[in-house]
C-alpha cells in the first residue's frame, strides 16, 4: 500500500500531538518545530511532483484500506495531475505561512501552530481522498481550525467572532445538503468510491444510470453537491462570507483562505461535480447557462466592487472572487463541451486554466495576503488613503508588490497570464459570447490594480507628515529578511510559469485528456 | 428455568441492586466523614464496574424470557451497558460537585445506583405491568434526584415541576395501557401483538387511542416536543449531575421503552395509519423548537436541554425510518442505537466539564465561561470536542450518528422522511450556532482580570477523558460500535 500521500496527510497530525507536550512558555521551540514539521509534507509533495509518470497519467500513488466496512467506507486516496499541484501548494503556502507567522504572532502561540498544522492535515486530506465519506470528513475538519483561527487572532476592528461564525455556518449549510446527495449515490449505487462513480455511471455501463435515471433527483443532487462547491470557491451570489472572513483573519490564516480553501470548492467541482454528473452540469452550462452567468457575474462583479474599496485586505479579498469567476468560467464552459463532438480540445484547454489558474491564484493572492500584512504590520491601518509614495520610501516592497500586482492582472511574461489565457481561449470556441464578456474583467481588473493598489499605495510623493497622523509615528521600514525569505519562492514561481509554464500544464493536462480524451 | 439460571441471567440488576443497598448501609453505619466522601462513591463504582462485567458476559445468550416479564436480549444487554456507563460516569463527575451542596451524598449515590437499576429493568421488561413498574421506579428515583438540594429554590421548582407533570404522563401512559389490555386481554407484549393482528375493527382503534396516550408518557421520557415542558426548567433547576444522569440514562430508557413496545406489541401498525406519522410529527416539533429556543439561551444547562429535545427529534428519525427489508447497515433502529451510544459519551463529556466548572465557580451561566481555554485549557478542549460532536462535525462521534439517521430517511426514499431528513439538517446548521456560541466565550473572549485558573480534580479527569476518547474513537473508529448497534437489534429479525 503506498503511503506516500497518507504520510503528507498525517505528518502534520503528528506535529500537532508534539506541539501539545511543549509547554506553552517554549515559544521558540513550537515555532521551530512547527515549521520543521510542515517542511516535510512540502519535500514529499516536491517528490510526488516529479515521480508522477505523466505519460501514464491516470491516478496514481493510489492507497486503499477498509475504514468502515459495514457501510463500505474505505481509507481510498490517489493523487493526479489535478490534485498534484494543489498538493503542493497546499504545502508550500503552509510552510511559507508558518515562517511568516513564526514573527509575527506573539499571542497565544501554542494554539496558533496547533491549529494551523490541523489545518494543514484537513486540507492535504480533501485532495488526497477519493472516497466521498473520506473527502466530506476531511472536507468539514477543516472548518473548525479556521474558525478559531478567524475568532482568536482577528483583530478587534474587523469583527472576527462575527467572521468566524458566519464563515462556519455558511459553509456548514452548503456541506450538510451535500451529505444528503452523497448518501443518495450510495443508497442508488452502491458505493461511495469517486473513481466508480466517475467511471461507471452511465446507461450501459456497470452502475447504470445516475440515481436511476430519475432526472429530477439527479438534478437535486448535483445542486447540492455544486451549491456546497460553489459557496467554497466563493461563486456569486454565495461569497458574501468572504470579505469579512479574508478581512478578520490573521495575515498566514488569509493567506491559507485564499490560497488554498478557496480550491477545494474548484477542485470539488472537477473531481466530483463535473464527472459523476456530467449531463446536469452540461445542461446549467449550456442549455441553461446558470453556471455561466454566475461565473461572468462573479468576475465582473467581483472586479467592479474591488474599485469601490478603500481597506487594501478586502480589496484583495474581492478580487479572489473575481479571479475564482475565471476558474469557474472554464469549468462551465469545459461542462458546456460534454458529449459535444470537435470540442474536446476546446474543452480540455479550457479544464488546463481552470486548474492553472487555482495554483496560479494561491500563488499571486497569496503573495498579495502576504505583502499586506507586511504593510499592516508596520502601519496598523489598511486604509489606502494613508498610503502613497512608498515606491520611494520602500523601493524593496514596491518591487516585489508590482511584480505580484501585475501577476494578478495577467500580465504576459507572469504566471496569472497563461491562466486567464487557456481559459478564455477554451470558452471562447465553446460559449464565444460569454468569453468575450469575461475579457471585460480583464480589463476592470487591470483598472483596480493598478489605479487602486499600485498608484494609491505606491505612486506620487511621500509624505512623513502624512505617514506619521496616519499611523501615529510607526516606524516604517523596507522589508525585513523574514518577509523576503516568505515572497521570494512565490515571486519565482510566478515568474518561472509564467515565462515557462510548462511543467505545470503537462501535469495538469493528463487530468484533462483523462477528462476529456482531447490533447 | 432453574433458580441458577435465572439468578445469572439477571446478575447484572442484582448486583446493581446490592450495590445500591452496601452503599445505603455503609454510609449510614459508617461515623468518619472525610473518609466516607472518597469511599463510599469508590464503593458504588465498583459494584457499577462488576455489574458492567455482569453484563458483557450475558452478551451473546439467544434472547430469554425471564420470569415472563423480562427478557434477555442483545437490545436490552445494550441499553443496560449504556445505563451503568452513565451512572458511572456521572458519579465521577458528582463526588467534588456535592461537596458542601448537600450533606446526603450516600443517599445521592445509592439512588443514582437504583435509578440506574430502574433502566435496567426496563429496557428488559417484555410485559406492559413490568414496563410501568420499571418507568415508575426509573421516574420517582428521578423526581427524588431533581429536587435533591433541599436549599436551593430551582431544585424544588425542579423537582416538584418534573413530579407534577411525570405524574401526569404516567398516568396518561397508563390509561392506554389499560386500554390496550381492555382490547386483548394480556399484558404480554408479543401475545398484545398477536392478538391484534387477528382482531376485528373496533380492536384497531381501541389501539389508535391506546398508542397516543403510550406516545405521550414514552415522549415525555425522552423529552420529545410538545411533551417536553419540564425539561428547561427541570434540567435547569437539578443539581447538574442530575441533569447528565437524566438526559441520557432517563432518555435511553424512555428509547428502549418505546422501542420495544412499539415495535413488538404494536408493530402491526407502523405503516398505515399508526404511529411512524405522529412520531414524524413530534419529531419535526421537536427538532425546530429546541433548536430554535436553544438559540436564545443564557443558561448552559437550560440551552443542553433544549438541545436534548433536538436531539430527541434526531434519534427518533432512526426509529420511524425503518425499511421494509433487513439488509444493508442503514436499518433505521441501528442508526438510532449508535446515535444513542455516541450520545452517551457526547452528553456526558458535556456535562461532566459543566459539572466541573460548576464546582469550581459555582456559575452555569454560559457568559461566565468567556476566557476558560486559559483557565483551564482541559475543560475548554474536551467541551471543544463535545460541542462539535452535538454539532455533528464529522471526526466525532455525533457526526457519524446523525450519518446512520439522516440516511435511513434517504435511504426510504419517500417524500416524507426525505423532507424529515432536509428539516434535521437544516436544524443541524442552525444548531451549530449555538453550540459554537459556548466555543466562542472560551477561546475568543478573554477571562476576568482576577480570573483563577480551574482546577479538576482527579476522578473528574479520568471522566473527562473516558468521555473525550470515547467521542473520538466511536467517530474515527466506529466500525465494532456499529456491530454492536446491528447485533443489538436481533429482536427485528422476528418482525419482519
Amino acid at each position: 500500500m503506498n503511503l506516500l500521500l497518507t504520510l503528507i496527510t498525517f505528518i502534520p497530525l503528528v506535529g500537532v500531538l508534539l506541539i501539545l507536550l511543549i509547554p506553552k512558555d517554549d515559544e521558540r521551540v513550537i515555532k521551530n518545530i512547527a515549521i520543521a514539521i510542515s517542511v516535510v509534507p512540502l519535500l514529499l509533495a516536491i517528490y510526488l511532483w516529479l515521480a508522477y509518470n505523466k505519460a501514464a497519467g491516470g491516478i496514481q500513488f493510489e492507497a486503499l484500506a477498509p475504514w468502515i466496512p459495514a457501510i463500505s467506507v474505505n481509507y481510498h486516496v490517489g493523487a493526479d495531475g489535478l490534485s498534484i499541484p494543489m498538493i503542493f501548494l497546499t504545502a508550500l503556502l503552509t510552510t511559507l505561512s508558518l515562517i511568516y507567522s513564526s514573527f509575527t504572532i506573539t499571542r497565544r502561540v501554542k494554539e496558533f501552530f496547533l491549529l494551523f498544522l490541523l489545518l494543514e492535515m484537513g486540507m492535504f486530506g480533501v485532495f488526497i481522498s477519493l472516497d466521498l465519506v473520506l473527502f466530506y470528513v476531511f472536507w468539514e475538519i477543516g472548518l473548525v481550525p479556521m474558525y478559531l483561527l478567524i475568532g482568536i487572532w482577528g483583530q478587534a476592528k474587523d469583527r472576527p467572532a462575527y467572521s468566524a461564525i458566519k464563515f462556519f455556518l455558511y459553509t456548514l449549510a452548503g456541506s450538510v445538503f451535500m451529505l444528503l446527495a452523497i448518501l443518495a449515490l450510495y443508497f442508488y449505487h452502491g458505493t461511495f468510491d469517486i473513481t466508480r462513480l466517475s467511471q461507471e455511471l452511465g446507461a450501459d455501463k456497470p452502475l447504470g444510470q445516475i440515481l436511476g435515471g430519475n432526472n429530477g433527483l439527479a438534478t437535486a443532487a448535483f445542486w447540492a453537491f455544486f451549491v456546497a462547491f460553489a459557496i467554497k470557491v466563493p461563486l456569486w451570489p454565495f461569497h458574501t462570507w468572504l470579505p469579512d472572513a479574508h478581512t478578520a483573519a490573521p495575515t498566514a490564516g488569509s493567506v491559507i483562505l485564499a490560497g488554498i480553501l478557496l480550491k477545494l470548492g474548484a477542485y470539488g467541482m472537477l473531481r466530483i461535480a463535473l464527472p459523476i454528473f456530467p449531463l446536469q452540469f452540461q445542461f446549467y452550462s449550456w442549455t441553461v447557462p446558470i453556471i455561466p452567468i454566475l461565473a461572468l457575474l462573479s468576475i465582473i462583479y467581483g472586479a467592479l466592487v474591488c474599485m469601490a474599496q478603500w481597506d487594501l485586505k478586502r480589496l484583495i479579498a474581492y478580487s479572489s472572487v473575481s479571479h475564482m469567476g475565471f476558474v469557474v468560467l472554464g469549468l462551465a464552459a469545459a461542462a458546456a463541451a460534454w458529449g459535444r463532438p470537435g470540442l474536446e480540445n476546446a474543452a480540455a484547454m479550457a479544464t488546463n486554466g481552470a486548474a492553472l489558474q487555482m495554483f496560479n491564484h494561491g500563488i499571486i493572492t497569496g503573495g498579495l495576503f502576504f505583502l499586506v500584512g507586511v504593510i499592516y504590520d508596520r502601519a496598523h491601518t489598511r486604509d489606502l488613503k494613508d498610503f502613497g509614495g512608498l515606491s520611494k520610501a520602500t523601493p524593496y516592497y514596491y518591487g516585489i508588490f508590482l511584480v505580484t500586482a501585475l501577476a494578478s492582472l495577467g500580465l504576459p511574461g507572469l504566471a496569472g497570464f497563461w491562466a486567464e489565457f487557456f481559459v478564455l481561449r477554451g470558452a471562447f470556441e465553446i460559449m464565444p459570447w460569454f468569453a468575450a464578456i469575461g475579457v471585460l474583467g480583464i480589463v476592470v481588473t487591470a483598472a483596480y490594480i493598478l489605479w487602486k493598489i499600485v498608484q494609491y499605495v505606491f505612486l506620487g510623493d511621500f509624505s512623513q507628515e502624512k505617514w506619521d497622523a496616519a499611523t501615529h509615528g510607526a516606524k516604517l521600514t523596507d522589508m525585513l529578511t523574514f518577509e523576503k525569505v516568505t515572497m521570494w519562492p512565490l515571486v519565482l514561481f510566478m515568474i518561472a510559469f509564467g515565462v515557462y509554464p510548462t511543467p505545470i500544464v503537462d501535469l495538469i493536462n493528463t487530468f484533462a485528456k483523462k477528462l476529456f480524451g482531447g490533447s | 428455568m432453574n433458580l441458577g439460571e435465572t439468578l445469572r441471567l439477571l446478575s447484572p440488576e442484582l448486583i446493581l441492586l446490592l450495590t445500591g443497598l452496601v452503599v445505603l448501609i455503609v454510609d449510614l453505619a459508617w461515623g468518619e466523614e472525610n473518609k466516607k466522601t472518597l469511599w463510599v462513591p469508590a464503593l458504588a463504582l465498583t459494584g457499577l464496574g462488576a455489574a458492567l462485567v455482569a453484563t458483557f458476559a450475558l452478551w451473546g445468550t439467544p434472547a430469554t424470557p425471564v420470569l415472563a416479564v423480562m427478557a434477555v436480549d442483545p437490545f436490552g444487554l445494550f441499553f443496560k451497558g449504556i445505563a451503568i456507563a452513565t451512572v458511572g460516569l456521572v458519579i465521577l463527575a458528582a463526588v467534588p460537585y456535592l461537596q458542601g451542596r448537600t450533606p446526603y451524598r450516600g443517599e445521592f449515590y445509592a439512588l443514582l445506583v437504583f435509578a440506574g437499576l430502574a433502566i435496567c429493568l426496563a429496557s428488559s421488561a417484555i410485559n406492559l405491568i413490568s414496563v410501568y413498574l420499571a418507568m415508575e421506579f426509573l421516574s420517582i428515583t428521578s423526581y427524588i434526584l431533581a429536587g435533591y438540594l433541599r436549599g436551593d429554590l430551582k431544585s424544588n421548582e425542579a423537582g416538584l415541576k418534573y413530579f407534577l407533570y411525570g405524574a401526569v404522563a404516567s398516568a396518561a401512559m397508563l390509561y392506554g395501557m389499560s386500554l390496550l389490555y381492555g382490547a386483548t386481554g394480556t399484558t404480554d407484549l408479543a401475545a398484545i401483538a398477536q392478538t391484534l393482528a387477528g382482531g376485528e375493527e373496533t380492536l384497531q382503534w381501541l389501539a389508535v387511542a391506546a398508542i397516543i396516550l403510550l406516545l405521550a408518557g414514552f415522549a415525555f421520557k425522552i423529552v420529545l416536543a410538545p411533551f417536553h415542558q419540564w425539561a428547561p426548567d427541570a434540567y435547569e433547576g437539578a443539581p447538574t449531575p442530575v441533569t447528565a444522569f437524566l438526559s441520557v440514562g432517563s432518555k435511553a430508557a424512555g428509547f428502549a421503552i418505546l422501542m420495544r413496545v412499539l415495535l413488538t406489541a404494536l408493530g402491526a401498525f407502523r405503516w398505515d395509519i399508526g404511529w411512524m406519522a405522529f412520531l414524524m410529527a413530534l419529531s419535526v416539533i421537536s427538532m425546530a423548537l429546541g433548536n430554535l429556543i436553544a438559540l436564545r439561551q443564557t443558561n448552559i444547562k437550560r440551552m443542553l436541554a433544549y438541545s436534548s429535545i433536538a436531539q430527541a427529534g434526531y434519534i427518533i428519525i432512526g426509529f420511524i425510518c425503518m425499511p421494509q427489508t433487513f439488509e444493508g447497515a442503514f436499518l433505521g433502529i441501528n442508526g438510532a442505537l449508535f446515535y444513542l451510544f455516541a450520545y452517551l459519551f457526547t452528553n456526558l463529556a458535556v456535562f461532566t466539564a459543566v459539572i466541573a466548572f460548576e464546582s469550581a465557580t459555582g456559575s452555569a451561566e454560559i457568559a461566565d465561561y468567556r476566557g476558560l481555554v486559559k483557565r483551564s485549557p482541559l475543560l475548554a478542549g474536551v467541551l471543544l470536542v463535545a460541542l462539535l460532536s452535538l454539532a455533528g462535525v464529522p471526526g466525532t462521534g455525533g457526526f457519524l450518528g446523525k450519518f446512520f439517521v439522516f440516511g435511513s430517511a434517504i435511504k426510504l426514499g419517500l417524500l416524507q422522511t426525505t423532507v424529515l431528513a432536509i428539516v434535521g439538517i437544516v436544524t443541524s446548521v442552525i444548531a451549530a450556532f449555538y453550540y459554537l456560541n459556548v466555543v466562542r466565550q472560551m477561546f475568543f473572549e478573554s477571562a476576568d482580570e482576577g480570573a483563577t485558573p480551574i482546577t479538576v480534580p482527579l476522578g473528574v479527569k479520568v471522566g473527562l477523558a473516558l468521555t473525550a476518547v470515547g467521542i473520538l474513537v466511536v467517530g474515527l473508529y466506529p466500525q465494532p460500535f456499529i456491530r454492536l448497534a446491528t447485533d443489538s437489534i436481533q429482536m427485528l429479525a422476528a418482525i419482519y
